[in-house]
């Protein structure tokens, strides 16, 4: 089963609205509640990564019989060093962003302890992608 | 008495705002925090969640981590449209005019036995 949901960029308002949407649909299936709880923590983590950092992106679901594959494509700055990125604490979220609560540094850490595999790669100024798998 | 929501409620003299119907909910331990991330990060499911953040982005946390309750603090504002989507999420939010280490010292006492 794939869906595509869009990401717009800044819209905090609307933001989390595809990882909540995804959840209830992976709901109905044979998931443990401890598996879907994983998924939608690394779904919103990713999502809101786009709405903080990038201008537009979008979300590729592919659902399986036995594993969730979920490819984020954005348009935006990309990261300039992924290996600081991934530490937790290191952010480099607008102060906007940061009096929101978001911007803590652990966005990229959360989805990293939720997810069985997680690829992440960038082009700075371009964009960035990232592809997390959790089995079932 | 079991400690379940609204017993919290009385003793805390809380505002319920969201989530009226689920105050059978009995908490287990609480967590304070205002960003996000540490909040999704280190909470834990049917704990209470202290914060002075009270835009709609915390609803969704609470409905990701199976949360029992937001306590918003010091008297924040919490927008009808976010009151909105917590009763749609199951989300409980209650309001307090305290601040938030008033809050968890009280809320701490009580979910340990500790007399003040």
């Amino acid at each position: 089963m794939k869906m595509q949901y869009f990401i717009q960029g800044g819209d905090f308002s609307a933001g989390g609205r595809a990882s909540t949407e995804v959840k209830s649909i992976i709901k109905q299936f044979n998931i443990s509640p401890e598996k879907i709880r994983r998924i939608a923590i690394a779904l919103y983590e990713a999502e809101m990564n786009v709405v903080a950092h990038a201008f537009k992106g979008k979300m590729d679901v592919d659902l399986r019989p036995d594993h969730i594959r979920v490819v984020f494509i954005d348009e935006g700055p990309g990261i300039e060093d992924i290996d600081k990125a991934m530490e937790e604490g290191f952010s480099t979220a607008s102060d906007e962003v940061r009096q929101m609560g978001f911007g803590a540094g652990m966005g990229l850490p959360n989805i990293k302890r939720n997810c069985d595999e997680m690829l992440l790669s960038s082009v700075p100024g371009k964009g960035t992608r990232l592809e997390i798998k959790v089995l079932f | 008495m079991e400690k379940n929501l609204k017993f919290f409620i009385k003793e805390l003299g809380l505002e319920c705002k969201a989530g009226e119907e689920l105050l059978n909910r009995v908490p287990k331990g609480a967590y304070v925090s205002d960003l996000l991330s540490d909040v999704i990060g280190k909470a834990q499911e049917d704990m209470i969640w202290i914060t002075t953040q009270a835009h709609r982005n915390i609803i969704a946390v609470a409905s990701l981590k199976e949360l029992s309750a937001i306590i918003v603090v010091n008297d924040r504002k919490v927008d009808d449209d976010v009151l909105e989507s917590a009763d749609s999420e199951g989300v409980v939010v209650l309001s307090t005019k305290e601040a938030a280490f008033e809050t968890a010292g009280k809320l701490y006492c009580i979910l340990y036995d500790i007399d003040t």
